[in-house]
């Protein structure tokens, strides 16, 4: 078995807009938010800026004067184990990944704890994409 | 009569805890060993409707689910004022044993879930001779905190949605999907900082390390089950408190996480019904 590696892991997150426009339920819970933040691998994480549910904008990490409200990065085996059809005990929730200390969670957490329900879904989305060429 | 009517009926009972008079509701169904069963904290008796029912289990178990006072349908008492609810070790131990009181039941088993579990062992530790066994899901003398229960109840967050969201975690992926949901859905009706008030007895007030080992299992058996999916009270947990209980049986489950009984009723009947009946055995 090979793992992935992380450009793997970049090219994953960069599928997050499409996948997120093609989910109508998931853009209803997203209706009220509008935030830029942190998502993505730590070390290398995507700046996201999501505007009344939808992703606008994703881009790396700019060198100069980014801005953003919170962040949540986890390890490249976190996503890879978090991203699996049926993950395994203690990798298959963003806050179990934070507990065990795969994730990082930090910043401003309001806009992040109003939509927990919504980021856990949102970056659950590759679960379909990468079913199979993962494990 | 063209409906299909479950066997589970509600009542309310009125109940003496710690000196104020509670309207506690309960369902129940079957006959024979009583068998009280305890929800999870922020939670309500739903959660028990589908052991409730079971047929089979019904035909040697009494078995009956209470609202703990501010869930579900008992209300806060008379008495309560605008202040913070918060559980104690003793107002829920005192809950548990006066609402066994006020119905009579001789010797019942007791089985809780998470916060439930947890009092569960102070009910070994305490008061052991009350009970023919003891059963905590979900328990532990300790767990570590992964969350800031602030989140749980301020007024520019959704307390219900912000509740089920947090938990929503805990629910192994392998159960049906409505299931998932209804277990949700209990989260989403509980008053406001009734979930966080729980978590005062779970964090602050209920840490059992050093005490647990008091238990013994000779006096009241004592089984311990916990969902594998369960990051909050995880298996080690478990197998850790279990370790300075001689004589409790411990058991992980598979495909289960925090709440076995309403996330997947059948995945958790398999685990639960050889316990039942082992304690039907022992008399």
């Amino acid at each position: 078995m090979t793992q992935p590696s992380g450009p793997w892991i970049t090219n994953i997150f960069a599928t997050l807009p499409k996948l997120l426009d093609a989910d109508r339920e998931l853009l209803r819970a997203g209706r009220w938010l509008n935030v830029d933040c942190l998502l993505g691998p730590a070390g290398q994480p995507f700046l996201v800026s999501i505007r009344e549910g939808r992703i606008t904008e994703m881009s790396a990490l700019p060198k100069t004067m980014p801005s953003w409200r919170f962040s949540y990065t986890a390890s490249p085996q976190a996503w890879i184990e978090y991203w699996r059809p049926e993950p395994k005990p203690g990798w298959h929730d963003l806050l179990a990944l934070t507990k065990r200390g795969e994730a990082h969670l930090a910043g401003e957490l309001h806009p992040f704890m109003t939509h927990l329900q919504y980021f856990k879904d949102l970056l659950a989305l590759p679960r379909s994409v990468v079913s199979g060429k993962s494990a | 009569m063209n409906g299909n009517i479950e066997p589970i009926v509600g009542r309310y009972v009125h109940v003496d805890i710690c000196g104020v008079m509670h309207r506690i509701y309960f369902e129940e169904n079957g006959s024979g060993i009583p068998l009280v069963c305890l929800h999870t904290a922020g939670s309500d008796n739903r959660q028990w409707r589908h052991l409730l029912c079971d047929d089979e289990l019904s035909r040697h178990y009494r078995m009956i689910a209470f609202d703990m006072p501010w869930h579900g349908k008992s209300n806060p008492p008379d008495q309560a004022t605008s202040g913070e609810y918060q559980l104690t070790t003793a107002s829920f131990t005192q809950a548990i044993r006066a609402f066994c009181a006020a119905l009579a039941l001789e010797r019942p088993v007791v089985m809780g879930c998470s916060i439930g579990g947890r009092i569960v062992l102070n009910l070994a530790i305490d008061h052991a001779r009350e009970f023919r066994a003891l059963i905590g899901l979900e328990a532990a003398d300790f767990q570590q905190p992964w969350y800031d229960t602030n989140w749980l109840h301020r007024p520019d967050v959704h307390g219900g949605e912000v509740c089920a969201a947090l938990v929503s975690g805990l629910i192994a992926p392998q159960g049906p999907q409505a299931a998932r949901r209804e277990t949700l859905w209990h989260y989403m009706q509980s008053g406001p900082g009734v979930f966080k008030g729980d978590l005062h007895f779970y964090r602050v007030d209920g840490d059992l390390r050093g005490r647990v080992e008091k238990i013994d299992t000779a006096i009241c058996p004592l089984y311990l089950l916990t969902g594998e999916y369960d990051f909050s009270c995880t298996a080690d947990d478990t197998l850790r408190t279990a370790r300075s209980i001689p004589g409790a049986q411990v058991t992980i489950m598979e495909k289960l996480g925090h709440f076995p009984m309403s996330e997947n009723p059948v995945q958790f009947r398999q685990y639960i019904a050889p316990v039942l009946h082992q304690i039907r055995q022992a008399g």
